[in-house]
């Protein structure tokens, strides 16, 4: 009886640790068997069935239209100034608006904006996860799509078994094994004494680890622009949506990290990185004295021989539909900016760490479940703050460069609106500038835009 | 396979709904999407913290007036139907619905509702009368502290003297009307839906 069991169990574990050294060996290397590429054009293949089933499944069975996403918001909006609008609304007057004076139309402006932001409004869409144009056969994407077919169905269920089952297990052990490797690995680098080699063996290292946790996703990468990659000594700049945005960027170079240090597996990780190559970790009260986390930063920076700094300057993730306000403080500490473009292909699965609602572990295990990632990235050109430009508007000028490569769409909304109220300052310069029309002031500034800052976005999908 | 939104709306709703405020099929099904999205609690209702939560809401110096025009008397939380019934003041006039049948009861987003509604956003207390005091509540939310109190007060006097007709020394609904009969409510009262 027992050799009965043992049998399967015995060749499950051979095919399991063949399977890990087929993929594992080839990413170290940095090389590809190409089953990856192979799968992901099945994958293709079939989402693209499972729309075109989707599509047919609704006509047949409603004669009523299936509400497809809007990629530019519910309703159209007046594009002009508040002056502009109010001008209108006070047409019926006889006394022109540069008198002055009040109308009791004059808050039906407010109105409207205020319904049109209630209807739809460019913000608050950011923080959840983009709604696809079709179901990719996930059940957390799900969201107005019905019972089609039993085809569907089936490939769906099979999906769930495959992912799970099959996909989920490799998935996980590849990530311990990297894991593992990265903190006894980069503790044995720190052994060495000698700096050249050191040096060497731990970039070595942190590729190895970092190509077999991307095998760990599943994740297929596409550089573009390779010959714009960040170099020693300067500052790397990305949009983000994720922690993975880190493994991303890590299989093609070395980055220095920036980041708090935390407790417990983190922690040891943090530890022990540390030792073979100089990453920046802040305590927790040292991440509130900006001067002194803006001087480490130019420090590291100036020794020309340190590997570039990874920041990401919107300060939280962001559901890769669009770049948020970046901080002005990374582009206070000087030296050369390369801005990276991340962007996710959400057909595969969805990326963004919503982490309002997922902790990390929730957040990985979704991202070891889904079908894949894969992920654009383009390396721009450097950039350096001109003369007589400011932080915030060099910060602006990359965010937009950023924006403009990935197909974004380019905010100037804080990201930290996510958690945190919006200032009381925006509405008082909302404020400021009616009075101005009331008192019927003459030359005034024209910071008009105010209501019209989502207006300004460039959107170039790509 | 089922889905999550549209589960808990019910084709009988939406054609109520439907009849009720005049949005068409897909505009209820998008507008039910935007509602659970800002419903945060995920129990059927809106807060006032689930609207304020909207940075260009927030910001706007009418916000909690606009907000306010959601809940009925007293009540802190606005369920769909409510939602959308305020939310069908500004559903543009279309023409074929002038022809309707004559006995059916005002279309909400008729021009005449859409001025009611604009006269109770500056009538708080609902006694059909805007006082000089809720004129001078309405006129500080909008400038702020821009504006010193007798400047205020005396712009607030000139608005009902040109608008007071019976000499109240307020503005009644009918006198709200007649100020406002040349503006083109309908364009400017509207929200443009794309289908």
């Amino acid at each position: 009886m027992e050799n009965c069991l043992r049998q399967p169990v015995v060749l499950l574990q051979v095919w399991f640790s063949v399977m890990i050294g087929f993929i594992m060996i080839p990413a170290m290397f940095g090389l590809s068997l190409g089953v990856t590429s192979v799968y992901i054009q099945i994958l293709v293949k079939i989402l693209e069935w499972a729309t075109l089933r989707i599509e047919r499944g609704h006509r047949e069975r409603s004669t009523l239209p299936v509400p497809a996403p809007l990629p530019f918001g519910l309703i159209q909006r007046e594009g002009g100034s508040m002056e502009q609008e109010m001008g209108e609304l006070r047409r019926y007057r006889t006394q022109s608006i540069s008198r002055g004076e009040f109308a009791l139309s004059d808050s039906f402006y407010f109105y409207i904006k205020g319904l049109e932001s209630i209807v739809d409004d460019q913000v608050t869409q950011r923080f959840s996860s983009e709604e696809l144009v079709s179901w990719n056969l996930l059940t957390r994407t799900n969201h107005n799509f019905h019972y089609i077919s039993l085809r569907l169905t089936v490939i769906w269920g099979l999906g769930v078994i495959i992912r799970y089952c099959v996909l989920f297990p490799l998935r996980i052990t590849l990530a311990i094994i990297g894991l593992t490797w990265l903190v006894i690995g980069t503790t044995l680098v720190g052994f060495l004494p000698n700096k050249r080699l050191k040096n060497w063996l731990s970039e070595l290292v942190h590729l190895m680890c970092y190509r077999i946790c991307a095998r760990g996703l599943s994740a297929t990468i596409q550089y573009h622009n390779k010959e714009n990659k960040p170099q020693k000594g300067g500052i790397c700049v990305a949009n983000h949506t994720s922690p993975i945005d880190i493994v991303i960027l890590a299989n093609d170079g070395c980055y220095a990290m920036v980041g708090q240090s935390h407790g417990g597996l983190m922690g040891v990780i943090q530890r022990s990185m540390v030792r073979s190559c100089p990453h920046v970790w802040f305590e927790r009260s040292e991440m509130r004295d900006r001067n002194a986390v803006t001087s480490r930063l130019r420090a590291h920076v100036a020794a020309k021989t340190n590997l570039p700094i990874l920041i990401f300057p919107e300060g939280t993730c962001i559901n890769n539909t669009s770049v948020m306000m970046f901080k002005k403080g990374s582009f206070e500490i000087g030296g050369t900016i390369y801005p990276v473009a991340i962007k996710y292909d959400p057909r595969f699965g969805d990326a963004f760490w919503n982490s309002a609602k997922y902790n990390m572990v929730n957040y990985l295990l979704r991202m070891m479940t889904s079908w894949a990632i894969v992920v654009n990235v383009w390396y721009l050109p450097p950039m350096t703050r001109r003369e007589g430009e400011d932080a915030a508007q060099f910060a602006n000028r990359v965010k937009s460069a950023i924006a403009h490569q990935g197909g974004l769409l380019d905010m100037a909304w804080d990201g930290s609106l996510k958690r945190a109220k919006v200032k009381e300052e925006f509405k008082e310069q909302q404020q400021k500038m009616y009075s101005s029309m009331v008192m019927g002031k003459k030359g005034r500034n024209s910071q008009e835009h105010l209501f019209c800052i989502h207006h300004s976005c460039v959107v170039n999908r790509v | 396979m089922g889905s999550r939104a549209s589960t808990l709306l019910r084709e009988e709703e939406i054609e109520e709904i439907k009849k009720e405020t005049g949005f068409s099929h897909s505009q209820i099904t998008r507008l039910y999407s935007r509602f659970t999205s800002l419903d945060k609690g995920e129990n059927g209702t809106l807060s006032r913290e689930d609207f304020q939560r909207i940075p260009e809401l927030a910001i706007n110096p009418l916000g909690d007036r606009i907000i306010n025009a959601f809940f009925p008397e007293g009540e802190d939380q606005v369920n769909f139907r409510g939602f959308m019934r305020t939310l069908a003041h500004f559903r543009p006039i279309e023409d074929n619905e002038k022809n309707k049948d004559p006995t059916a009861s005002e279309p909400l987003n008729s021009r005449s509702n859409k001025l009611l509604f604009a006269f109770r956003l500056y009538d708080l207390d609902r006694d059909d009368k805007i006082s000089r005091d809720e004129l001078l509540q309405v006129l500080r939310m909008m400038v702020g502290v821009n504006i010193s109190d007798e400047q205020l007060g005396s712009i607030a006097d000139r608005t009902i003297q040109e608008a007071d007709q019976n000499g109240d020394n307020s503005i009644s609904f009918n006198e709200f009307i007649k100020v406002l009969e040349k503006v083109d409510v309908e364009q400017k009262m509207s929200i443009r839906f794309l289908h």
